[in-house]
């Protein structure tokens, strides 16, 4: 019966083909829209983590307090303690100081006037120190565009379009005018070593990128910094693992009070990203339900219509003797049986798609030119494949595809047999 | 042997719903079929022939009075004592065929068997041996799309009898095919009746099919007007 019922599907094609692309295509959509969804998303995420969050943060209490001024006078002192600390306690967590640090950036002419000035937002790091990872983690090398990345003391990095609007080359000498730990002006006059493109509206529009040591000196920072910040192994943030370090920290800190003390902040408490954590991971199920939910419109639809167009057929073997529900199981089975094919060349085409979208990504630099939000758009969106991308396609597929057949089929199932008899001769 | 009633009807009525009213298709019909006639239906559209089929072929039941096919009360059955009677008992053979398009001609006259739970080779005997029946063994891997009309109803009628049901109920077999394709079709089913003595119960209002009835039962206004036997 089994075989007679697949021959009939396999040969009937808006049985079985028509549904099976509407199953295919909309599997397809859903692995896709996930998978850029995430990739939006954790991209975000990541690229806010990398130059700004970290997974966790180590500051001082007042600091935190005033995050998004960078208040340096409230920076974390004895920072080699504290960082021997964190790393002792967290051996899994890649720790790195950072100085964040705003300040004038004036080039010179050749008599030691002022050529050109500009605003510029600066992050001090360790460029320099064997097996630091910062500059992998900033993809410095890859994002260089003219000269070299910083080899010596005194040397610094500035965004291209920045060295551009003040007209420095590589080689050119610059003075940082800003403002010491203490609240005194500073001088430090650097050399460029080199300009980057980052790839992000706001960090290209003027940022300088510099060794700590040299900034601890420039700002008067002696073993200070302003950040400790903590990057996850396996390099995506996660929401649990934070959640655990910083119960974990609580008890590392006990006992430190006042507004030095130091305090750890999860990623989610900056920058308002709690809301694209939660959204990052409840978006597979969010994307799944709504799809599910247009599909199963979609192929109840297409069910009622292949049903009606079925009358004659399931009237006949009514008539010759077969039980209604075995008609009605028939039916689920076949849905099933499409559901299954559909959702696997969905899936295949969905993934196909996102491999390519993950590979090549997708240049979005001309809406985020004007983006001024915490949170770091990326100009290059690009999916991101998961484990669930392969098999989040059989919800939608199969469950809507059955939903979509039983909720039809119950209209034939309830009809009276003499009335689909009716039909059937009409 | 024709009196052993295979159908039975006392004071059948079937009354329809119709707006804020009802409708009687059928008022107090008394009928006695025995095993092997070959009777139809007589009447005009709207006379109740089809609603006394429906409900003798267990596709119904009856609003009042009995109606008693091969001995089991049809407005007693669950639908799937129904079912199990259809499947076993009664052939139907339809004004326009309606055959599994896309099946071939084998799986068509197979179906019935399948439902049945008959075996692989027990199946293909008694296929092919409908099949010899109305003269189609050379057309079993065509499709109905691919066969004349009359050819459609030979494979019908096949469908009809490959289980040797007790009772063949046909609705206007011949009212889609040309004159020779109907007395082809009505000299088959004749000789089905003479030689496997099927009970053969017609509606129809065709002089051809009319022709060939060994019992008229005429039927008006859902009442029986006249029963003629030759």
């Amino acid at each position: 019966m089994i075989r007679f019922l697949l021959k009939g599907l396999i040969r009937d094609k808006s049985r079985s083909l028509l549904p099976l692309i509407v199953v295919a295509i909309g599997v397809t959509l859903v692995v896709f829209a996930r998978g850029y969804i995430n990739g939006i998303m954790v991209d975000m995420i990541e690229q806010t983590a990398r130059f700004n969050t970290g997974h966790v943060k180590v500051t001082t209490k007042a600091y935190a307090d005033n995050i998004n001024q960078a208040p340096n006078d409230l920076a974390i002192l004895d920072a080699s303690n504290l960082i021997l600390k964190l790393e002792d306690t967290f051996p899994d967590i890649d720790w790195a100081c950072r100085i964040k640090f705003g300040g004038l950036i004036d080039v010179p002419d050749e008599q030691g006037e002022t050529k050109s000035q500009g605003p510029a937002m600066g992050i001090g790091l360790d460029l320099f120190s064997t097996g630091s990872k910062e500059a992998l983690r900033l993809n410095l090398a890859k994002s260089l565009v003219r000269g070299n990345l910083p080899t010596k003391e005194g040397e610094i990095l500035l965004s291209e379009d920045f060295s551009q609007k003040l007209g420095v080359n590589s080689g050119d000498m610059v003075t940082l005018i800003g403002s010491t730990m203490g609240g005194s002006m500073a001088f430090y006059n650097f050399s460029v070593a080199g300009t980057v493109r980052f790839g992000n509206t706001g960090l290209d529009r003027g940022t300088v990128i510099a060794d700590i040591r040299d900034i601890q000196l420039a700002l008067d920072m002696t073993d200070a910094v302003g950040e400790i910040i903590g990057f996850f192994p396996g390099g995506y943030y996660n929401d649990e693992l934070a959640e655990i370090v910083m119960a974990k920290s609580e008890k590392l800190f006990v006992g430190e009070t006042g507004e030095y003390s130091p305090v750890m902040l999860r990623l989610r408490d900056q920058e308002g990203l709690s809301l694209y954590v939660d959204l990052t991971k409840s978006m597979g199920t969010i994307i799944t339900f709504i799809f599910m939910l247009a599909m199963s419109l979609v192929l109840w639809n297409a069910g009622l219509l292949g049903g009606l167009r079925r009358y004659g057929e399931i009237g006949v073997r009514i008539a010759i003797g077969e039980e209604k529900g075995h008609v009605y199981r028939s039916m689920v089975l076949e849905s099933v049986m499409v559901g299954v094919a559909g959702t696997i060349i969905g899936t295949s085409t969905g993934l196909f798609l996102s491999w390519l979208m993950q590979t090549y990504g997708l240049d979005i630099s001309e809406f985020t030119k004007n983006a001024t939000t915490g949170i770091m758009m990326p100009n290059l969106v690009r999916s991101r494949i998961t484990p669930p991308d392969f098999y989040i396609g059989f919800i939608p597929g199969v469950v809507s595809t059955v939903i979509g057949t039983m909720l039809s089929g119950i209209g034939i199932y309830k009809r009276k047999t003499a009335q689909l008899f009716k039909e059937l001769e009409a | 042997m024709e009196n052993i009633p295979v159908i039975k009807t006392e004071r059948l009525t079937k009354i329809f719903p119709m707006g804020k009213g009802e409708f009687s298709a059928l008022k107090g019909i008394d009928l006695k079929l025995g095993t092997g006639e070959f009777a139809g239906l007589i009447g005009p559209s709207g006379s109740g022939k089809t609603t006394l089929l429906n409900i003798l072929g267990s596709l119904d039941s009856p609003s009042d009075g009995k109606a008693l096919v091969l001995g089991q009360s049809i407005g007693k059955l669950t639908a799937k004592e129904a079912a199990k009677l259809r499947k076993e008992k009664i052939g139907f053979i339809f004004q326009s065929y309606n055959l599994l398009q896309v099946h071939t001609v084998y799986e068509n006259v197979e179906f019935p068997l399948l439902l049945l739970n008959y075996s692989a080779n027990e199946r293909k005997k008694l296929v092919m041996g409908a099949l010899e029946w109305v003269g189609l063994t050379d057309k079993i891997k065509q499709k109905p799309p691919q066969l004349s009309g009359g050819e459609c109803q030979r494979v019908a009628i096949a469908r009809a009898m490959v289980k040797t049901p007790s009772i063949v109920l046909a609705d206007e077999p011949t009212a889609n095919l040309d004159a020779v394709n109907s007395h082809n079709i009505l000299q088959t089913m004749a000789r089905m009746n003479e030689e496997l003595k099927t009970t053969f119960l017609f509606a129809t209002h065709d002089d051809k099919v009319i022709g060939y009835l060994k019992r008229k039962i005429y039927l008006k206004d859902g009442m029986i007007d006249k029963d003629v036997t030759n």
